[in-house]
């Protein structure tokens, strides 16, 4: 590897994506019709609670109907202090996320200064416009974006279409295949200034819920001991909910799902109480 | 009437080293030192923002003195270098020696091809894993290359700077006494730094993956300003050199230090060697 020293004129600045095109590192999107199954990403849920934001995804990846991994991480820490999740085509989406990290250490350590919390969610956002001749192609990748504005003091979520747009959530935003059923739960349960506690737990109800209507996002996997990744970006920055914690929660979420059908009298099944 | 356009080699490279070391000594000097955390690096900078002490990749920093521009330029070229290395293949094939070896090469290269050589000397420091020292690279304007693993200065004064690091360095001490025993080698018998002069920040093995930290204004401050009470599972085996140490700095603040080190010249500068030296290494 050669010193990447370059003329004035032609420096490509902080800009590592660029740097990479330049030396040819950065592999150029594949042409023409794509008619292979690539593994897809499921359900990812961001939400503000009262010291930042809690972001949480499930585990499981697809491939056609079959399922291609029990135990991908679909969210990241992005940098210190934000976190990004991915939907859509794993391959594409997980070198997406390290591009994005390398990138936001980047031009910390060039220009010696972190961006701001919307400049890392419009850097984001160019990666993803970059992709939409695959996402013509079916294999489109959907982050969602959040962290903790420190100018502010506040927790902030991004959520993006296809095409590169973005747009700030005020409250909660959900993406894959099972976004739609954890943005109602989330919905359902969300007020102004929830705790640390509530926000994790109000997350990881919303991916049970997911994983309970949705065939492409996984649930609790009580048997190999698998469950969904959960972090909490706050003004200490991003930490991982523990393992231990979010198997709790899960087990006690289960527990209170059995003793309700009871209580009601259903049937084992899933038929509902003559 | 004809001019003579032969110059000997020899007389190229002596003036081009001679023009190099100019620009560098017009420059303020720099130490960086093995300490219990790892790397610590102490310069002495009014500026808040131009940097003469950076951040690479996650164990690697780098220090220069000099030319601002020059030094900045290589610092960049570093930080593209890591980066895509550890995109290209992993963070862990990142190393201080491999990027060390490409400085070196690039400033022998200027050194002998172009029309000025860089007035730089540069520090690629790296904090070492699994059972490997720390490591220091000092690369010089034509490209010499020296690996240390202890400390190491770079700057105009050198040499003076160099012996007086030597004379008491330990490589056991904390952060602060670290940071006060460079801070007196800097400045010297005539001087004073306070913490508006200097530049400090470390390679710090309890600073997770990305080892990097400046130490900031007001961390510094505190550091100088405190009495160098040293630890106490320390204390029993150097009791002399401790006891001489902590007399230097009683006096608390910064004048009193500079004091107690002009009063220190009298004896010739070095630190009390009256008791048994602490194990170095």
């Amino acid at each position: 590897m050669a010193l990447p020293l370059f003329p004035p004129t032609e420096d490509p600045g902080p800009d590592f994506s660029r740097l990479l095109r330049g030396s040819g590192d950065l592999a150029a999107p594949p042409a023409g019709d794509l008619a292979l199954s690539v593994r897809h990403a499921t359900t990812v849920v961001a939400l503000r609670f009262a010291d930042g934001i809690v972001m949480a995804g499930d585990r499981r990846a697809t491939e056609g109907h079959a399922i291609a991994h029990r135990a991908m991480e679909k969210v990241f820490p992005a940098d210190r202090f934000s976190a990004v999740a991915i939907a859509g085509a794993a391959g594409f989406a997980v070198e997406m996320v390290r591009l994005f990290q390398t990138q936001l250490e980047h031009y910390e350590k060039v220009e010696g200064v972190t961006l701001s919390l919307e400049g890392k969610a419009n850097q984001l956002a160019q990666m993803v416009r970059q992709q939409l001749p695959l996402a013509m192609q079916g294999l489109a990748v959907v982050p969602l974006f959040a962290g903790y504005d420190t100018g502010r003091g506040a927790g902030r979520i991004f959520s993006y279409d296809v095409t590169g747009g973005h747009y700030e959530e005020p409250d909660y935003q959900a993406t894959g295949s099972g976004g739609r059923d954890a943005r109602t739960t989330v919905k359902l349960g969300f007020r102004e200034g929830l705790s640390r506690a509530e926000a994790v737990e109000l997350a990881i109800q919303a991916l049970y819920e997911a994983a309970d209507e949705d065939s492409g996002t996984g649930g609790p996997d009580v048997v190999r001991g698998i469950y969904p990744t959960v972090a909490v970006v706050t003004a200490e920055g991003y930490t991982e909910v523990p393992e231990e914690e979010v198997a709790d929660r899960f087990r006690a979420l289960i527990d209170r799902k059995r003793i309700e059908r009871d209580a009601a009298g259903s049937v084992p099944g899933g038929g509902e109480p003559a | 009437m004809t001019m003579p356009f032969y110059v000997a080699p020899e007389q190229v490279m002596k003036d081009r080293a001679e023009y190099a070391q100019k620009g560098i000594a017009r420059g303020r000097s720099l130490i960086a030192t093995v300490f219990a955390e790892g790397v610590l690096i102490v310069a002495e900078n009014p500026s808040r923002s131009l940097h003469k002490i950076s951040e690479i990749y996650d164990r690697i920093a780098f220090a220069g003195v000099g030319k601002y521009n020059e030094y900045d330029q290589l610092r960049v070229a570093g930080v593209r270098h890591a980066d895509t290395k550890g995109f290209a293949f992993s963070r862990e094939d990142v190393d201080a020696r491999s990027l060390a070896n490409l400085y070196a090469q690039y400033l022998g290269n200027v050194f002998t091809h172009e029309m000025k050589p860089l007035e730089v000397e540069i520090l690629v420091a790296e904090l070492g894993t699994n059972g490997k020292p720390d490591q220091l690279y000092h690369i010089a304007y034509e490209g010499t290359i020296t690996d240390e693993d202890r400390y190491a200065v770079l700057g105009g004064d050198a040499e003076t700077i160099s012996e007086r690091v030597g004379a008491d360095w330990r490589g056991d001490r904390d952060l602060a006494e670290a940071v006060r025993a460079a801070v007196r080698a800097l400045a010297g018998p005539e001087r004073t730094l306070g913490p508006g002069d200097l530049e400090v920040a470390a390679l710090s093995r309890a600073n997770g993956r990305r080892t990097f930290r400046r130490v900031t204004d007001g961390e510094l401050t505190e550091i100088l300003s405190g009495s160098s009470v040293p630890p106490p599972d320390a204390a029993q085996t150097s009791r002399a050199t401790r006891s001489g140490r902590t007399t230097r700095s009683a006096g608390g603040g910064a004048g009193g230090d500079a004091a107690h080190d002009r009063a220190a010249t009298a004896d010739g500068l070095t630190p009390p060697t009256t008791g048994p030296r602490p194990p170095t290494g």
